[in-house]
């Protein structure tokens, strides 16, 4: 039951489409969350675009009346809200579920059952969120949701707001608690933590972060339902409370949340660099110390994003050293992905293109970080298009460009078919090329007095031609997208079928495994004898890793309903709160919401009282499959 | 890789050096800094970017070298690179030399930012204070020492330090008049500080910089900066005008004073003409010397009927009713030929 083409495609022939559904909404296999998490992060992508397509569209013509008001504040939050957590988010989650056990020689993650609840979770909290627009208007506070906008000022949207980040990121806190056990505990023998692979490094760095920065979220966001639902007054100044208490708590959560994107980027990167280039990662330890450096600061700089808010010249000072220190290990990083390639032999396939152009993008969004992190000048940046230029930078420019250079990467090894490199080409150059034209403008839109978030500006500012030129380079963003997607079409119904080591130049473990990796991964554990061990085995001529026990059955964890029913319950209980007015009307909705967690309740009860020991795959089964597969 | 990509990578020069040389419209970007706060904000801008262009022209030389002679060529399939580890004297290098460059970024950035944020230190008698009230979508402006207060055209003496101290009365919006200088929030329940000044005569335009609800993107206001001499004359007409009752001492033809009227029974609960009425919406003492309706519309009769019927058509979600069914055409011709007499030009 390996994930491939054919699987994932149409449903069995001999049992239909229940069956089709069964494997998917039951499974707990690493491998299939990782292509569930990838569709779901995809389609929300395609959502996200559009809703950024729309925004272009209205801010084409300054005074243009497409999309104002409101109905602007909506489409701007939503595509906010959208791609950082049910786009970026679940992509991360994609590569960490299919390649971190790969990497570190595991047969799956250490607490399967869980790995699926925050795949249900995250994919339904989504739902929860987008289901806004169908039932009264969407959430139109930014995605920062500052209070007491979006406590006091804003009707049911920003409840979907709530209630659907609260359900997602709960997702996301297990996800990362569970990667942090698997990357401690499930390394194969050898696999020393100074062995592992950078993005197993940087996946178990974003974890901690998760670990630490989530719980700061779900706090604000309890705080706004309670001021919403009940009348909290956390954030109401009039009555006592503080708004900026709010803006506080989010940036504790929202700094490091844009680390926890960037840092699986990172990883790819250095595997994809090091792979194209035919040479070992350059500066080993010094990349796992800035990662880890990274991960350290992402805690120290929050105020970065409050220098207006007034908090006096000590604290914005403070915050903005700590911000430019961050610029130490990040060039470092950089400098590494060069010396990598230096004396190397590149080859400029599609993964390779994408991870090179990520370098010199990251760069000119690392710099305007640090001119952003000088508060005498933040004071002008502040909330303005340089602001909006220079997250995309490093968001787009940086997350989403490393991870389309992971997803061609790795394709072959998830799906077992290599993306056409021709459409990848064309889909390459049209997204790096769209997005310069698109978000280079825009740094200068903001000195020249635009703020962000702004739905029309005047005629006669001198406004109009760099934001028709960030228009015209939107579409040609939206042209690669539509030719990845086509790509990926292609590529299920034509795709050329990829070996083993997909690339021929492979060193981690993933690539001695046949693609796509058979269910139970690794036939006998492997025994890592260093860096690049696979590449080590290749070097001296063997075919194989050395296997660390001798062949026999292999445990495997049972698929299960729970977690996605457990997910519903929460949707439940999230839809009873949504949809809780006052007065009579919120009787039943509290009903509504009590029955949600009685489900939830009753799954967790079930859980804990069925003895599932799951299921042993058979040695002369894996003898048989692993003669089949394609090597 | 190609020659021109190359090329490319002096495009950010190239365009960042346009940019500073003026870029963006007089009196509303903060590249074409009209005062002291301003012009120190554009220096550090640019100091830091000269830093940060050696950066890139580094990293950018670097990388294309590596990316042009170290490409694969054809019939190279069975070379193996030689597999390098690492190297401590360049690996310091590239650390080394990144903490100088921050170290020399955070002298100015340390001492400026301490600069533009004291507030206490002129004499009393330089500096002039005044107090801004962010409302959902309007901004209020108080001068205490002169009891004056107003509404969206904001007037400043050139060539003195203003200081301002910034608050809201609903929720979190931003003052920021980029060609004078930075922003500040206006937090509720929260006063923060802000002193600019202006160098030049004209008209600055001013934005709301925190997202505020539906019509974040209309909240702007006009700095007036005048001469010192003219302002002492507005002031003294204003405070004339704030004293005396809208009724007194106004010549009116038969519409205005029957718009009068109307004012008096539908809009006095909200908005004050003089010392009288509502505290809730704009004070409209010099309403007909003001530059836009609305902070951005022209200054018409028709756009300020336009606004008496339907605010929310021209910003949604704005406080005001609609007047539109209430009043008869008469009475809204009325209205606005009354509010074009509020004037304290003398």
């Amino acid at each position: 039951m390996s994930v491939n083409a054919e699987s994932l495609m149409q449903p069995n022939q001999k049992n239909g489409l229940f069956s089709w559904l069964k494997t998917w909404l039951t499974t707990v296999d690493h491998k299939k969350i990782a292509v569930l998490y990838l569709f779901g992060g995809g389609l929300f992508f395609l959502i996200g675009g559009i809703e950024a397509m729309l925004i272009r569209l209205q801010l084409t013509a300054p005074e243009n009346h497409f999309l104002t008001g409101s109905a602007y504040n909506q489409v701007l939050t939503m595509h906010g809200t959208t791609m950082i957590f049910f786009v970026a988010m679940p992509m991360i989650f994609a590569f960490m579920n299919a390649v971190v056990p790969l990497q570190i020689g595991a047969r799956d993650v250490a607490f399967p059952f869980v790995n699926a609840l925050g795949f249900w979770l995250f994919f339904l909290g989504g739902i929860i969120l987008n289901l806004s627009w169908f039932l009264g208007g969407a959430p139109e506070a930014g995605w920062t949701a500052y209070a007491p906008l979006s406590t006091e000022y804003l009707g049911r949207g920003m409840d979907f707001y709530v209630l659907g980040l609260q359900v997602a990121g709960a997702g996301t806190l297990m996800g990362g608690i569970n990667f942090l056990v698997t990357i401690i505990n499930m390394r194969a023998p050898g696999m020393t933590f100074m062995r592992m692979p950078l993005f197993t490094w940087t996946a178990f760095v974003t974890s901690a972060l998760i670990l630490f920065a989530f719980p700061a979220l779900t706090v604000g966001l309890f705080e706004i339902f309670f001021d919403r639902l009940f009348g909290g007054n956390f954030f109401n100044a009039t009555n006592g409370g503080n708004s900026i208490i709010f803006e506080h708590i989010f940036w504790i959560f929202g700094h490091p949340e844009v680390y926890i994107l960037i840092l699986p980027s990172f990883g790819i990167l250095s595997e994809v660099i090091s792979t194209f280039s035919k040479k070992r990662l350059f500066g080993y330890h010094s990349m796992v110390f800035a990662t880890i450096l990274i991960g350290f600061l992402a805690f120290m700089v929050w105020v970065h994003h409050m220098f207006t808010v007034g908090l006096g010249p000590i604290a914005n000072t403070i915050f903005a050293l700590a911000t430019m220190a961050i610029a130490v290990p990040t060039g470092i990083k950089i400098f590494n992905w060069i010396f990598t390639m230096w004396g190397g032999q590149i080859r400029f396939t599609t993964a390779n293109l994408y991870a090179v152009s990520f370098i010199p993008t990251f760069v000119m969004g690392g710099v305007t970080g640090v001119m952003l992190a000088i508060p005498a000048a933040d004071f002008q940046f502040q909330d303005s298009y340089f602001v909006v230029a220079h997250f995309h930078y490093v968001i787009v420019g940086g997350v989403i460009l490393g991870l389309f250079a992971g997803l061609y990467y790795w394709w072959p090894k998830m799906f077992g078919r290599c993306l056409n490199e021709t459409l990848g080409k064309i889909n390459f150059w049209f997204f790096f090329i769209g997005f310069h034209v698109t978000f280079f403008p825009q740094h200068f839109l903001g000195l020249m007095g635009m703020p962000r978030r702004y739905f029309t500006y005047l005629p006669g500012e001198h406004l109009t031609t760099l934001n028709v030129v960030s228009s015209i380079g939107a579409i040609g963003m939206a042209i690669g997208v539509i030719t990845l997607v086509v790509n990926i079409v292609y590529t299920f119904v034509k795709g050329e079928k990829a070996e083993g080591d997909a690339w021929g130049t492979g060193r981690t473990l993933e690539w001695s495994i046949p693609s796509p990796a058979p269910e139970y991964n690794f036939a006998q554990t492997p025994l890592v004898k260093g860096i690049d061990t696979y590449w080590k085995e290749k070097m001296d001529g063997n075919k194989k890793v050395t296997a660390a026990e001798p062949l026999g059955d292999v445990h495997m964890p049972s698929p299960s309903i729970m977690p996605f029913l457990m997910s519903i319950s929460l949707t439940i209980v999230s839809f009873g709160f949504i949809f809780s007015d006052k007065g009579v009307h919120r009787t039943v909705s509290f009903a509504v919401a009590g029955i949600g967690i009685a489900m939830m309740l009753g799954c967790m009860l079930v859980r804990s009282i069925k003895d599932d020991s799951g299921f042993h795959i058979h040695k002369e089964e894996i003898i048989e499959t692993e003669k089949g597969m394609s090597k | 890789m190609k020659k021109w990509r190359q090329s490319l990578r002096l495009l950010p020069l190239f365009l960042a050096a346009l940019a500073l040389s003026g870029c963006g419209k007089e009196g509303v970007s903060a590249l074409k800094p009209e005062g002291e706060v301003a012009k120190e904000q554009a220096s550090l801008m640019l100091i830091s970017l000269l830093i940060m262009i050696v950066v890139v022209l580094v990293v950018g030389f670097l990388f294309t070298y590596a990316m042009i002679k170290y490409r694969k060529r054809p019939g190279q399939e069975d070379y193996i690179p030689k597999q390098v580890e690492g190297n401590t004297k360049l690996e310091l290098t590239w650390t080394i030399i990144p903490i100088i460059l921050l170290c020399i970024l955070a002298v100015p950035t340390i001492s400026k930012t301490f600069a533009l944020s004291d507030n206490n230190t002129s004499k009393k008698s330089d500096v002039l204070k005044i107090k801004v009230t962010g409302h959902q979508f309007w901004w209020e402006f108080e001068y205490p020492d002169q009891k004056i207060t107003t509404a969206q055209d904001l007037y400043i003496p050139v060539g003195k330090k203003v200081e301002f101290d910034i608050t809201s009365k609903d929720l979190i919006h931003a003052f920021w008049v980029p060609a004078l200088g930075g922003k500040q929030d206006a937090n509720p329940g929260q006063t923060n500080h802000l002193w600019l000044k202006a160098d030049k005569e004209g008209t600055y335009k001013g934005r709301c910089a925190e997202l505020c609800g539906s019509s974040h993107a209309l909240m702007y206001f006009n700095v007036k900066a005048v001469s010192d001499k003219e302002f002492k004359h507005w002031v003294k007409d204003m405070k004339a005008g704030m004293k005396s009752a809208p009724d007194k001492d106004r010549v009116l033809t038969a519409s205005a004073k029957q718009g009068e009227e109307v004012f008096k029974n539908n809009c006095m609960s909200c908005h004050a003409v003089g010392n009288k009425g509502g505290q809730i919406g704009p004070n409209l003492t010099n309403f007909a010397d003001r530059d836009n309706i609305g902070g951005f519309e022209k200054h018409t009769k028709s756009e300020v009927k336009k606004w008496i019927k339907d605010p929310e058509s021209i910003k949604p979600g704005a406080k005001m009713p609609k007047f539109g069914k209430k009043l008869t055409d008469d009475q809204i011709n009325a209205l606005a030929d009354y509010l074009f007499t509020l004037s304290v030009k003398q």
